[in-house]
C-alpha cells in the first residue's frame, strides 16, 4: 500500500497528525450532539475538522502532481458545492427526510466508486493486488451500492413518487437468495482471480440487492431504514478507508456506522419491534389496509366544526396536542404554536406529547416545532407525557395516526401491535385534526376515530388550525 | 498485512468510542444526530481525492471525477443542513419574537459552510 509506504516521509505523518486533529474534531462534534445547548457548535466543530482534512489533504502529492486530474478534482468540488449548498438552504422542513436519504445516498456512492477505483488503479500499475485488498474492495462496493440504491429507494418512498408500503411480491425471497448468492459468488470470484470485471458485477448485483431489501419495507418503518443506510454509509466509507489504508476515513466511517446502528436499535425499540422483524417481517407477511373490523361494524365518525372545538379548548384546563406527519405536510407548526400561545394566554395548561417515530424521521417533529420557535421544554416525550393523558381534557391530534392506535395494546394480529403510543384514548375528548379518512403511514386503521368520546375537524391542518386560532379568540 | 491488522485495530477501538460518544444523545436530537453523521461519513471526500489525483485512464478519471462530486455533495449538504435544522434549537422564550418567523429560515448566510472554499 502506498500510504503505508509514504508513512516514512515528515510530510505524510504531519498529514497524518492533522487527520488525527479532525478524528477528535469528529469525536467532539458528536458528543456536542448530545445536548441541545452544543449541539450546534458540535456540528461547526465537525464542519470545521472536516474542512481541514480535506484542506490538507492537497499537500498530498499524490493529489496534486497531476496538473489535469487536479483541475477535475477541483471541478468537481465547486460544482457539488454549487449544488449542495442552496439544496441544504432551501429545502423545506418537511422534506428534511428525504434530503438527509439522499445526502447519505450519494456518500455511499462516492465510497463504493473509491473502493473500485482505486482496485482498477491497482491493476493499472501492473501489480497484483493483495486478496485482502479485494476483500475489502468488494465489501466497500456492496455496502456502498446497497445503501446507494436503498437511500434512493428511500427517498422515492418518502417523496411519495412510489408506494409508500411494503411491497411484497410472490417469489420475494427466491428472487432475494439467488440475489445474495450471486454477490457471494461474484465476491468469492473477484477474491479469487483478483479480477475487476466481477468487482463490477458485485457492484451491479448489490444495487439491486439495495432494492429489493428497501422494497418490502415500508410505512412508519422508513425512519428506521434510513438509520440504518446511513449506517451502512459509515461502514462503506471504513471499507474505502482500508482499501486506501487512510486511518481517517477508517475511524470517521467505523463512528458512524456505530452510531447509526445504535440509533436504528433505538428506533426500533421506541416501536417496541426487534430490528430483524421491521427489516424482514414483511416479507410473505399480509399487511392489512383497508376494511377491519373498525371500519365496518357499523359505527360512523363524528365530524365537528371549528367554532365547537375552540369552546371544547379554550375552557380546558389541560390540552395536549399530539403532532404527527400531517403537521409537517400541512406546514402548521407556526399556526400550532399560535393556537398554543393563545390558549396558554386564556390559562389553559398546554403541552405538546412527542412520540418517538412520529412524522418520518426520529425528532422530526421537536426540528419542526423548534422552527416555529417552541421551546423546547415544552415538548414532552412519550415516557413523560403518557402518565399525564388520563388528567387531560382535550388530546388535540394534528396529523398523526399511527402513534395514537390503540390497536398498538389491544389488537394482536395488529401490524403495529406491541409498539409503545401516546394514550390520547385515555383523554377526556380526543380531537382529530385530518386531511381524510386515508389510513396512517402504515396503512392501518385507526379505532380511536369512532370512539364516542371522539370527533374530526376534516381539512388542511393549517387551515382548520387558523379557523381555531379564530374561533379561540372570540370564545 | 501487519498494516492490516493495525488498521482493524483502529477499526474496532472508534467502533467502542462511536457507541459510547453516541449513546448519550435525547432523543429530541435524533434527527440532527442523524443528519450530523451523515455529514461526517461525507468525509470520503478525502479518499475521493486521493483516488482522482492517481487517476489514469479515461475510466479512473470518470469515477474519480463522479467520486468527488457526490462526496461533496455529502459532506457540505450534510453540514450546512444539519446547521439549518440546529440553528432552530432554542431554550426558554426569553426574548418573545416581535414579528412571527417567516417559513423560510433564510437568515443564516455565511456560516457553516465547510468545503466550500477549499484551496
Amino acid at each position: 500500500m502506498s500510504a503505508l509506504l509514504a508513512a516514512s516521509f515528515p510530510l505524510s505523518t504531519w498529514r497524518a497528525t492533522i487527520y488525527l486533529v479532525a478524528i477528535i474534531g469528529f469525536v467532539i462534534a458528536l458528543k456536542g450532539l448530545s445536548s441541545p445547548r452544543h449541539a450546534r457548535r458540535g456540528n461547526l466543530v465537525g464542519a470545521a475538522a472536516a474542512l481541514l482534512a480535506i484542506a490538507i489533504t492537497f499537500s498530498a502529492s499524490s493529489v496534486t502532481h497531476s496538473t489535469r486530474n487536479l483541475g477535475l478534482a477541483l471541478g468537481a468540488m465547486a460544482l457539488g458545492t454549487a449544488i449542495a449548498v442552496p439544496a441544504a438552504r432551501m429545502v423545506k422542513m418537511t422534506a428534511m427526510p428525504q434530503m438527509v436519504a439522499i445526502f447519505n445516498g450519494v456518500g455511499g456512492a462516492a465510497a463504493a466508486l473509491v473502493s473500485v477505483t482505486e482496485l482498477l488503479h491497482v491493476h493499472s500499475t501492473g501489480v497484483s493486488p493483495a486478496t485482502y485488498e479485494v476483500v475489502e474492495a468488494v465489501l466497500g462496493v456492496l455496502i456502498g451500492c446497497v445503501s446507494f440504491a436503498g437511500s434512493a429507494i428511500a427517498f422515492a418512498k418518502l417523496q411519495e413518487l412510489m408506494a409508500t408500503r411494503p411491497i411484497v411480491y410472490k417469489g420475494q425471497q427466491p428472487i432475494n437468495a439467488v440475489v445474495g448468492l450471486g454477490i457471494l459468488g461474484l465476491g468469492l470470484a473477484a477474491i479469487v482471480t483478483g479480477s475487476t470485471a466481477y468487482v463490477f458485477g458485485v457492484l451491479g448485483l448489490s444495487l439491486v440487492l439495495g432494492i429489493i431489501f428497501v422494497l418490502p419495507i415500508g410505512g412508519a418503518d422508513v425512519p428506521v431504514l434510513i438509520s440504518l443506510l446511513n449506517s451502512f454509509t459509515g461502514l462503506a466509507v471504513a471499507a474505502s478507508g482500508f482499501t486506501l489504508g487512510n486511518s481517517l476515513l477508517i475511524v470517521a466511517g467505523t463512528l458512524v456506522g456505530a452510531s447509526g446502528m445504535l440509533l436504528t436499535r433505538l428506533m426500533s425499540k421506541a416501536m417496541g419491534r426487534s430490528l430483524p422483524n421491521i427489516l424482514f417481517s414483511a416479507f410473505g407477511a399480509v399487511v392489512t389496509a383497508t376494511g377491519t373490523a373498525e371500519g365496518l361494524d357499523g359505527k360512523a365518525v363524528k365530524s365537528s366544526t371549528p367554532e365547537d372545538v375552540s369552546v371544547l379548548l379554550s375552557y380546558a384546563r389541560k390540552v395536549v396536542i399530539v403532532p404527527g406527519y400531517g403537521l409537517a405536510v400541512a406546514q402548521a407548526q407556526h399556526v400550532v404554536k399560535e393556537l398554543a400561545d393563545s390558549l396558554s394566554a386564556k390559562g389553559v395548561d398546554v403541552f405538546y406529547a412527542i412520540h418517538p417515530v412520529a412524522g418520518r424521521m426520529p425528532g422530526h417533529m421537536n426540528v419542526l416545532l423548534a422552527e416555529a420557535n417552541v421551546p423546547y421544554d415544552e415538548l414532552k416525550e412519550m415516557d413523560e407525557a403518557n402518565p399525564e393523558m388520563p388528567t387531560a381534557d382535550v388530546a388535540l391530534v394534528v396529523g398523526a395516526n399511527d402513534t395514537v392506535n390503540p390497536a398498538a395494546v389491544d389488537s394482536p394480529g395488529s401490524p403495529i401491535y406491541g409498539m409503545p403510543i401516546i394514550h390520547a384514548d385515555q383523554a377526556q375528548h380526543i380531537v382529530f385534526l385530518k386531511r381524510s379518512m386515508r389510513p396512517g403511514f402504515a396503512g392501518i386503521d385507526n379505532a380511536l376515530l369512532f370512539d364516542d368520546k371522539t370527533v374530526l375537524l376534516f381539512g388542511d391542518a393549517k387551515d382548520t388550525l387558523q379557523k381555531l386560532v379564530a374561533a379561540v379568540a372570540v370564545a | 498485512m501487519t498494516g492490516f491488522v493495525w488498521f482493524l485495530t483502529v477499526f474496532v477501538l472508534a467502533a467502542f468510542v462511536g457507541y459510547e460518544v453516541i449513546s448519550k444523545v435525547p432523543s429530541i436530537l435524533h434527527t440532527p444526530l442523524m443528519s450530523g453523521s451523515n455529514a461526517i461519513h461525507g468525509i470520503v471526500l478525502v479518499g475521493s481525492l486521493f483516488i482522482m489525483g492517481e487517476a489514469t485512464g479515461t475510466a479512473q478519471v470518470v469515477l474519480g471525477f463522479v467520486a468527488v462530486f457526490l462526496a461533496t455533495l455529502n459532506v457540505v449538504g450534510g453540514f450546512v443542513v444539519t446547521d439549518r435544522m440546529l440553528e432552530m434549537f432554542k431554550a426558554k422564550p426569553d426574548n418573545r419574537p416581535a414579528a412571527p418567523p417567516a417559513a423560510s429560515p433564510a437568515s443564516l448566510s455565511s456560516d457553516g459552510k465547510p468545503g466550500a472554499g477549499t484551496p
